[in-house]
């Protein structure tokens, strides 16, 4: 009785596992980020598998390959590379792509391990292509934007501000995704977007730039200073110069004043003792009376004579 | 959600793989146990069907113990909670259904519905050319090594190095699972694409001083355009530079033009004082000259005024009897010079000696006169 259950059950157990094993070797998951080609003794069967959910395959013979489905990042290596105008850079970009026909891609480069070999071949080349091929300020600048600097760099010849470009950043990564995307379009890849994520000098480059940074600060410190002497100069001569004028200024209006005051006293004495012959004769007495209170003192000598007017009484009363 | 993401890359790959070792391996082993009995895989196998019947445990207890394990199960893989800054990202076999909201939710049991939760709600942020380490009490940071992330070239070719952070969100769910691989990768690579982009359009003085906000805004409307064009699902909420800086080997010449800008105002400053000094001064001393003019003009003309009015009346009089009025004022001027005279001659023409008249003069005068 046992053994026989142990045989029914046993059998029961190989029956459900096997069932189970070949539904789950057929039925398989396709996740939302993900693609399917289905390979039946490697060769591809049917058409790719985008939707996601369950599926089903033959079991064992066929097996499910899985690519992504999602936009995919490529990241370059950094590049020494050197700019049509000898200067050399530090480029490191990225891309962006995504497996747009996987049997291709499939067919092609396999998974992304190859594709990304194959990305690595054909970006890094167009990249430093593109580089090599346009001055550096090229793929620095994007527009013809006139670059705001102090004003005292643009008095400065050799400084680099404001060069023509003629293409700018955003043209020439276009072109190398031009001259990528057909490339890759035969992959199985669909190239969306390609990007400089740096560009750096290289290190002995960079110390130069550095060196000539360092020099042009030093210059507009310089003119800075210069400035400053030079305005503190012209405001000491304009406080020379103002200081001068207000002092002859108010020389000239007292003078003036005073003249005018002098001009018009003048004229009111002749207008007082100018009246007639007899005012006129009568000032000058008036005058020379009052010089003479003020003139004589006690140490001088005055010699008079008896003829005079005042002393004619002193020895003849009668003045005769 | 880092997990989720990663039960949902290699946990179904992986089943389906295991299954396929299953196949090949166990499957063999199986075989061979129909063959030999079990006897000689007691020992092998994890597990041995003849071991149900020994312990004499009776089926109604095995029954109610494997219920409850499966109860137990179903209601651990159904019921699930969502936090109140997340969305729950529901899958069935690998396939978006539904997202569910926070609270508690329901999916299908045993895998066959699985959740990604994704804070949408919460507040991310990305930093370049530094890294906040502590975020206890107060925030270090560390940049050196983070240099090449900062360091780019401005449009006059020159060097800078920028530190900024962006705020953001997940705003799609679905798209940020589901449309790009390494999201957060490819977000720092446009950030730093960009932000070279802006400054390379740029120029140093620029980026260091005047164009600060207006940077961080044309880099935070580009990324925007950028998301949306890479479908990350990713919203910015804002681009904030931190610090901006020349290299370090340049920093000194920076400050030195800083130092100089200062020396020229410092210069300017002083002459101005100077200036100032000076000039109010001479103004006052200029207005008191100009005042005391006009003092000295107004005194000339009154004295004149009073004079000629005062000879004019004199005038009037003295001509009303000029020959007396004449007598009386020369005798009253002698009258007043006179005695303020020290020596006085009075002569007569019949005189002819000027000797005897010094007997004339006063007593102390005669001595002096006599010799």
């Amino acid at each position: 009785m046992n053994r026989m259950n142990y045989k029914i059950l046993g059998g029961l157990a190989i029956l459900v596992i096997v069932g189970l094993i070949l539904l789950f070797s057929s039925a398989f998951v396709v996740n939302e980020t993900e693609q399917v080609i289905i390979t039946q003794f490697g060769k591809p069967v049917g058409k790719p598998i985008v939707e996601a959910g369950i599926h089903f395959k033959l079991p064992i013979i066929q097996i499910a390959n899985f690519f992504e489905k999602r936009f995919l990042a490529w990241d370059g290596d950094p590049n020494q590379i050197p700019t049509k105008d000898k200067r050399f850079v530090w480029v490191d970009s990225y891309a962006r792509w995504r497996i747009h026909d996987p049997l291709l891609f499939f067919q092609r480069v396999r998974d992304e391990r190859g594709a990304k070999t194959r990305l690595d071949d054909i970006l890094d080349g167009l990249t430093r292509n593109a580089i090599a091929n346009h001055n550096l300020v090229e793929s620095i600048r994007s527009t013809n934007r006139k670059l705001e600097a102090s004003e005292e760099l643009e008095e400065i010849q050799d400084s680099e501000i404001n060069l023509r470009i003629d293409l700018g950043r955003e043209k020439i990564t276009r072109m190398i995704i031009e001259a990528a995307a057909p490339r890759l379009q035969v992959l199985g890849i669909e190239l969306l977007d390609i990007r400089f994520k740096r560009i750096n000098y290289v290190e002995e480059v960079q110390k130069k730039i550095y060196e000539r940074m360092i020099s042009e600060r030093k210059r507009i410190a310089d003119k800075f200073r210069s400035e400053g002497q030079g305005e503190a100069a012209k405001i000491l001569g304009d406080k020379e110069r103002d200081l001068k004028k207000i002092e002859s200024d108010a020389y000239r209006q007292a003078q003036e004043i005073k003249g005018k005051a002098d001009a018009e006293a003048t004229t009111i004495y002749a207008q007082a003792y100018n009246q007639s012959a007899e005012s006129r004769a009568f000032y000058q007495f008036l005058k020379t009376m009052d010089t003479y209170k003020t003139t004589l003192s006690e140490k001088d000598w005055l010699v008079l004579s008896t003829k005079g007017d005042f002393f004619k009484f002193l020895q003849n009363p009668s003045g005769q | 959600m880092g997990n989720n993401l990663i039960v949902q890359e290699i946990l179904f790959p992986l089943t389906s793989q295991l299954f396929n070792i299953y196949n090949e391996n166990i499957g063999k082993t199986f075989i061979s146990f129909c063959r030999e009995g079990g006897k000689t895989m007691n020992q092998e196998l994890p597990f041995d069907f003849s071991k149900f019947q020994f312990p004499k445990i009776e089926m109604k207890v095995i029954r109610g113990i494997v219920a409850g394990i499966i109860i137990f199960i179903l209601i651990f893989s159904s019921v699930f909670t969502v936090n109140p800054e997340e969305v729950g990202v529901i899958l069935r076999f690998g396939r978006y259904v539904r997202t569910a909201n926070p609270g508690m939710n329901f999916k299908l049991p045993f895998g066959i519905e699985q959740v990604t939760k994704v804070p949408v709600e919460r507040q991310l942020k990305v930093e370049f050319g530094f890294r906040t380490e502590a975020q206890r009490d107060r925030s270090k940071f560390s940049t050196r090594a983070y240099q090449q992330e900062s360091l780019m070239l401005t449009g006059d070719l020159n060097a800078s190095e920028v530190e900024w952070i962006v705020q953001y969100r997940i705003a799609d769910p679905y798209k940020f699972l589901f449309k790009v691989r390494a999201t957060t990768l490819t977000f720092r690579d446009m950030n730093e694409a960009l932000m070279r982009e802006v400054v390379g359009d740029r120029s140093v003085n620029e980026v260091l001083t005047v164009g600060r906000v207006e940077i961080a805004n044309t880099v935070s409307k580009k990324l925007q355009q950028l998301c949306d064009e890479y479908e990350t699902g990713i919203k910015v909420d804002q681009v904030v530079l931190q610090d901006v800086n020349p290299p370090d080997s340049v920093k000194p010449a920076f400050n030195e033009v800083n130092e100089a800008q200062q020396e020229r105002e410092k210069m300017i400053n002083q002459a101005r004082s100077e200036y100032n000094q000076v000039i109010p001064k001479a103004r006052g001393t200029a207005a008191r000259t100009i005042e005391e003019a006009k003092g000295y003009a107004i005194e000339r003309v009154n004295q004149a005024r009073g004079e000629a009015h005062k000879f004019s009346a004199v005038f009037k009089e003295y001509s009303k009897a000029p020959d007396v009025t004449r007598q009386r004022i020369y005798l009253e001027t002698m009258n007043e010079i006179l005695p303020k005279v020290g020596r006085k001659l009075i002569t007569d023409e019949k005189t002819t000696g000027i000797l005897p008249l010094f007997q004339l003069t006063k007593e102390g005068e005669k001595k002096e006169g006599g010799k």
